[in-house]
């Protein structure tokens, strides 16, 4: 099922959805100096957009677009201005590495200065069902499609680490049993919250800081350039969820949420328990130990992956502290 | 029909943290009550604090910082 088309947020998204609906190609405006591009609306859907013709498509656009010269274009132009946001935002935690030491030990350096504000204590112990179901809506973009942006990865591996990529993907993706998909879990779960389920349901509603958590996945995983970036990337994603799930599937019973809300969460404790080991030592380990240049890509992507998801987590937070549970952008 | 290989269990500790095992179909703990197995892999908790036992949880990350503090 592919995303319905959004309304734009600004003149760059105008000008993705114009492209998508066949308007003849225009130039990229100029971008105000200053921008914040991960924080920014207009241009995290645009790039939303353009990306997610590789996903699911777009209702209503024509699917040849998606290897469409102009359309990449942008899609590239866009994703420059991204990536230098996204190296910027890292640089002060990547200098902390020790480049002696050896990449789980990098990692780890990483792991353990993550100052992540915590969104799952919050929902453990303070938010209410409103709350709730405001965080579900923003983590749907990212939920409905879980695990796919790191699956365009297992065709540029090779050996061991591509062996244990396929292993942790086999998991997310319902070992053998289609009722046991991780992005259909967590549907049931939205439905049963009295949520829409369907694909790109809430885009209207996802923040910037949202879609950048996304936006920067699917580069990861499109671009062979950047397998270790994507890797690192799953490798924190993975390291940062067992611990931050049982407090959510908690907040979810505190709540009296239904049962299948608690069930996802709880079945992601057991799980990415699983692939945390799985990402950093049966995936990244071997892979650099393949082709060591991809050290560095391995610590940016999993420097993005915390900065990034502490950008959307403070943002989120400060949402909910001054009392507003839901933004629709204008 | 019988199986061309029997089937393998593979075991590998993670330092600091659980044990993988692959190719199980029950993990049986201290009290003798058998857990099945439901996933390619599973970790099994090593550092017996687990909340969710004989699964990993991330618990031990809870204590190695802990005791590190």
């Amino acid at each position: 099922m592919s995303a319905p088309l959004p309304a734009a947020r600004g003149p760059v998204s105008e000008l993705a959805l114009g492209l998508l609906l066949g308007d003849e190609p225009r130039p990229l405006p100029l971008l105000p100096a200053g921008i914040d591009v991960l924080r920014d609306d207009d241009v995290q859907l645009a790039l939303w957009l353009l990306l997610e013709l590789h996903h699911r498509g777009l209702q209503g656009v024509d699917p040849d677009l998606e290897w469409d010269p102009e359309v990449i274009r942008l899609r590239r132009d866009l994703e420059e201005v991204h990536l230098a946001a996204v190296h910027e935002l890292v640089r002060d935690r990547l200098a902390l590495v020790d480049p002696d030491d050896d990449l789980s030990a990098q990692i780890a350096t990483l792991l353990a200065q993550d100052d992540g504000p915590s969104v799952a204590d919050f929902l453990a112990r303070r938010a209410d069902a409103e709350q709730f179901r405001d965080f579900l809506r923003q983590r749907s973009i990212y939920h409905l499609k879980e695990s796919d942006p790191h699956a365009f990865v297992v065709p540029r591996l090779d050996g061991p680490a591509k062996v244990a990529l396929a292993e942790l993907q086999y998991d997310e993706f319902g070992a053998g049993r289609p009722a046991g998909l991780h992005s259909l879990l967590f549907a049931q779960a939205l439905q049963a919250c009295g949520l829409d389920p369907a694909y790109g349901a809430h885009l209207d509603e996802a923040r910037a800081s949202t879609l950048a958590v996304n936006t920067t996945m699917s580069i990861f995983g499109l671009h062979r350039r950047w397998r270790g970036a994507a890797m690192g990337h799953l490798a924190a994603f993975e390291s940062t969820s067992s611990l931050p799930c049982r407090r959510i599937a908690t907040g979810s019973r505190r709540l009296g949420l239904p049962d299948a809300l608690a069930a996802y969460y709880e079945e992601h404790v057991e799980a990415d328990a699983v692939h945390e080991q799985l990402a950093v030592r049966n995936i990244c380990m071997p892979m650099v130990a393949a082709e060591p240049e991809l050290r560095e890509d391995v610590l940016l992507g999993v420097a993005a992956c915390l900065a990034l998801d502490a950008l959307a987590g403070r943002e989120q937070l400060e949402l909910w502290h001054a009392g507003v549970t839901q933004e629709v952008p204008a | 029909m019988s199986r061309a290989t029997p089937a393998q269990v593979s075991v590998e500790r993670c330092p600091g943290g659980p044990i993988l095992v692959r190719g199980a179909d029950v993990v049986r703990d201290a009290g003798g009550t058998e857990h099945e197995v439901t996933r390619p892999v599973v970790a099994v908790c090593a550092c017996g604090m687990s909340g969710r036992a004989p699964w990993c949880d991330g618990t031990h990350k809870v204590v190695a910082a802990k005791g590190a503090g």
